[in-house]
């Protein structure tokens, strides 16, 4: 399985060797330093959490127990539709799939070998995840030091359960669809999932369930949090080995239970792979064989872009029928709908409108500090459809270069192709928090112009970054954000919100001092400074991204 | 029509191609001979407007590719060796998308868009997006795709590989006939026959520089090879003892038993 895997090791090594020589140790430390921040942040709200419920009586363990089980489940929520996802790529769709079955090795090493590459692939985030939260439990229960081996143990086997699942399912899947249809249809399927998932766990208000008021007494109370939420899912399980442990009654059953179901998920799986994988990978090579016309991109989006030269039309069409035909890519629409959704019902629930004048600040102060949130959520969605545009052209650059195309055209299209959607997704998350908050003309007039200005500056960087780090090997789209410059460019674009909001601060606060004291608001030469102030951030913003992206493209070499 | 001047391009310490000078006029065919890795590629992306060449430089009838980059590329067609094709576009959508970046658009397009993908076979695909095309049609389409603007010179980089018989035979007489109306062809190959039957002119390079240019007799004259081919011209001057003895190693060699899987 070593062997089998060599390809892919040897190249990991060879990645970081070339980084070292090439004096990548300020991008290792940037890393390090982001890893670390997050990490310390997760433990240290975990940590304040358990150490409040340890002080609870009776209830405490109890309490601390069933928030690890719920937070294990969703982690093997999410494991079993990642794995399903990247076993279709690794079993089926993976460059290095016409060797090995060429080859003279034995199936059973190839299922265990693209089994570990799944799981590796699908799991290293959730395995990253959950260091700082056992390690706020080992903490808070005074573990020891053989906690850190036990939690290994248990966790082990807990990532290898859904790898097994998800990718039993893919193999059933491929049996039935086309390799290329399945991944279609599992895009849609589990954003779909996702997002049903988000908006159905936000309905239900789980906040409520804090409120005592929902309880008739604490035995209830007990009694509901004693009740396994799951007794047969493996996180369980799971959570009974590490509470037990914690808490110095150590009951070998959950582990014994974890490694013998993983043991015999493996086995089973293997005998299914044996079953089905020649069969589904005879399958997977069907293209999927689509007859598109196209027209209508050409009618609508030609025709109401007819005054541009023909180069930069074509251009901005062919980047949006590529967008709508990759249901990898269009699909993730589907959950950016529904988190949306979610972001405005949030604000809808705030208990802000019980009265004046406290509530006129409460409102203002939400809704400029909206303007960040807001600004973050659009920085995310750049990050993921903007900031890979110039690394998807990788393949083509061949026929961009070498035709006349100025490459001007080219970053031009790229950014109102981006910019445009997302200025109107700013401006609808903008207007209709302002309306459910129910704030003046003047706040509305603000928050609408500094987020259109916001979005103009945050795609510039999307695009700039784009370009300064590109990922021209990598083909799925969704990976480009995950890599360093994807991290830098998310910490350049929090640092222009934080100091936009720092500039704008100044002329709000005067306007809310006006209105507080009832004194008329006056847009003054001080006022008119700071607002000028936040526009020049952003333009400059602008200008300096789109310019350090053409310069960079200058510099590309194929 | 393409001419280099001094063309030289580093890789770190590297030399990829070492002080060439090459004039290709027009009306020529051109074949561009070399081993693997001896800096063919890298020329002809350089020619292209891809590469920034290290110094030198490389004038497309009489415009320089770096400093009139819109002015030089109006004049050209390129072919690379692999297809990178965008997979979500239809074929026909892909010649209407290059025939725009070169600012051509409306009826004559669709005419020479119809009129290509019926020359090479490809009109009852013309509507299918590319991810479903084979290898050779991937690389009919980039053919189709470099002449979809009437360029006055086509910059070729291996275009045998990948085409059937009758589509490569189509490709020669293509060029041949692209050539007699006056346009230029400079075509980086390995398959020697297909240089020696096409090619007006030739040079080999090796090590990134040139170390023969001329005619085949031209060739055989300078190298005292009697009616030697191309092949032995080629072997003589790239080190073809080196093929010989591979020969003779796998000839000779040990013959290994399958052993099964281990």
């Amino acid at each position: 399985m070593w062997r089998v895997l060599e390809p892919k090791w040897r190249t990991a090594i060879q990645r970081i060797r070339e980084e070292r020589s090439r004096g990548g140790s300020g991008k290792l430390l940037t890393m390090v330093v982001a890893g670390s921040a997050f990490w310390i942040g997760v433990f240290g709200i975990l940590y304040r959490i358990l150490k409040y419920i340890r002080g609870v009586e009776d209830v405490g363990p109890l309490l601390a127990g069933k928030i690890l089980g719920v937070v294990l489940l969703s982690f093997v929520g999410i494991l079993v539709l990642s794995n399903v996802i990247t076993a279709l790529s690794s079993f089926f769709l993976a460059k290095d799939l016409d060797l090995l079955v060429s080859a003279p090795v034995d199936w059973l090493r190839i299922y265990l070998a693209k089994l570990g590459e799944t799981l590796l692939h699908s799991s290293w985030m959730v395995a990253l995840m959950a260091v700082p939260i056992f390690a706020a439990y080992g903490v808070i229960y005074r573990g020891g030091v053989g906690f850190a081996p036990y939690a290994v143990l248990t966790v082990f086997p807990l990532l290898a359960l859904p790898a097994v699942a998800g990718t039993a399912i893919t193999l059933v899947l491929v049996n039935v669809f086309p390799a290329r249809r399945t991944r279609d249809l599992l895009s849609i399927i589990a954003l779909a999932a996702a997002g049903g998932v988000i908006m159905l766990f936000r309905l239900i208000r789980p906040e409520r369930l804090a409120s005592p008021e929902g309880f008739r007494n604490l035995l209830d109370f007990i009694a509901v949090l004693r009740t396994p939420t799951s007794p047969y899912l493996p996180s369980e399980w799971a959570s009974q080995a590490v509470m037990g442990f914690l808490q110095g009654t150590v009951d070998p059953m959950p582990l014994v239970l974890l490694w013998s179901t993983a043991a015999a998920f493996v086995t089973l799986g293997a005998m299914l792979h044996r079953q089905l994988f020649a069969a589904g990978f005879t399958k997977a090579q069907e293209a999927a064989e689509r007859f598109v016309r196209g027209g209508m991109w050409r009618v609508t989006i030609g025709t109401a872009l007819g005054f541009l030269p023909v180069g930069k039309r074509e251009f901005v069409i062919k980047d949006v029928k590529l967008f709508f035909r990759d249901t990898t890519q269009w699909s993730q629409l589907i959950l950016l709908a529904v988190l949306v959704l979610v972001y405005l019902f949030n604000i809808k629930t705030l208990p802000l409108h019980r009265g004046e004048p406290v509530g006129f600040f409460y409102v203002t102060l939400v809704s400029f500090l909206n303007l960040g949130l807001a600004g973050f959520v659009l920085a995310a969605i750049a990050a993921r459809f903007i900031f890979p545009a110039v690394s998807l052209e990788g393949r083509h650059m061949w026929l961009l270069r070498s035709s006349p195309l100025d490459l001007r055209a080219l970053l031009w299209s790229k950014y109102w192709v981006g910019t445009i959607p997302l200025l109107a997704l700013a401006l609808i998350l903008t207007g209709m928090t302002n309306v459910l908050l129910e704030v003046r003309p003047f706040m509305m007039a603000v928050g609408l112009v500094t987020i259109s200005g916001l979005t103009f500056a945050i795609a510039a960087l999307a695009l700039g970054f784009g370009a300064l780090y590109p990922q021209f090997e990598t083909e799925n789209a969704a990976q480009i954000p995950t890599s360093f410059g994807g991290l830098v460019y998310m910490m350049a674009t929090i640092a222009l919100l934080a100091a936009v909001i720092v500039v704008l601060w100044q002329a709000v606060y005067q306007y809310v001092r006006a209105v507080y004291l009832g004194q008329p608001v006056v847009v003054d030469a001080a006022m008119i400074l700071w607002f000028v102030l936040a526009g020049a951030l952003c333009a400059g913003a602008t200008g300096a991204a789109l310019w350090v992206g053409l310069r960079r493209m200058e510099r590309f070499e194929f | 029509m393409i001419r280099l001047e001094n063309l030289t391009k580093h890789y770190g310490s590297f030399v990829a191609v070492d002080d060439i000078s090459l004039e290709v006029p027009s009306g020529v065919l051109y074949g561009f001979l070399g081993p693997n890795g001896a800096g063919k590629t890298t020329t002809l992306r350089m020619i292209a407007g891809i590469l920034r060449p290290t110094d030198g430089r490389v004038l497309l009838g009489g415009d320089d590719v770096q400093r009139q980059p819109i002015a030089a590329k109006m004049r050209l067609g390129f072919i690379p060796d692999r297809p990178f094709v965008y997979d979500k576009l239809t074929g026909a959508e892909f010649l209407r998308f290059v025939a725009a970046l070169y600012g051509q658009e409306g009826d004559a397009i669709e005419r020479r868009v119809a009129e290509l993908l019926e020359v090479f076979e490809l009109a009852s695909w013309k509507d299918e997006l590319v991810e479903a095309y084979s290898h050779g049609m991937r690389q009919k389409l980039i053919i189709s795709s470099a002449l979809i603007h009437r360029p006055q010179c086509i910059v070729v980089d291996e275009p045998m590989v990948g085409l059937d018989p009758k589509a490569a035979r189509l490709l020669k007489d293509i060029f041949r006939q692209f050539v007699a109306r006056g346009g230029t062809v400079l075509m980086s190959t390995h398959t020697l026959e297909v240089a020696e039957a096409m090619c007006d002119r030739v040079a080999i390079i090796q090590h990134g520089k040139i170390v023969a240019e001329g005619t085949v007799d031209d060739l055989r004259r300078q190298h005292r090879a009697g009616d030697a081919s191309l092949e032995e011209l080629f072997l003589k001057l790239t080190g073809g003892a080196h093929v010989r003895e591979l020969v003779e190693v796998l000839g000779d060699g040990e013959r290994t038993e399958p052993r099964g899987p281990s």
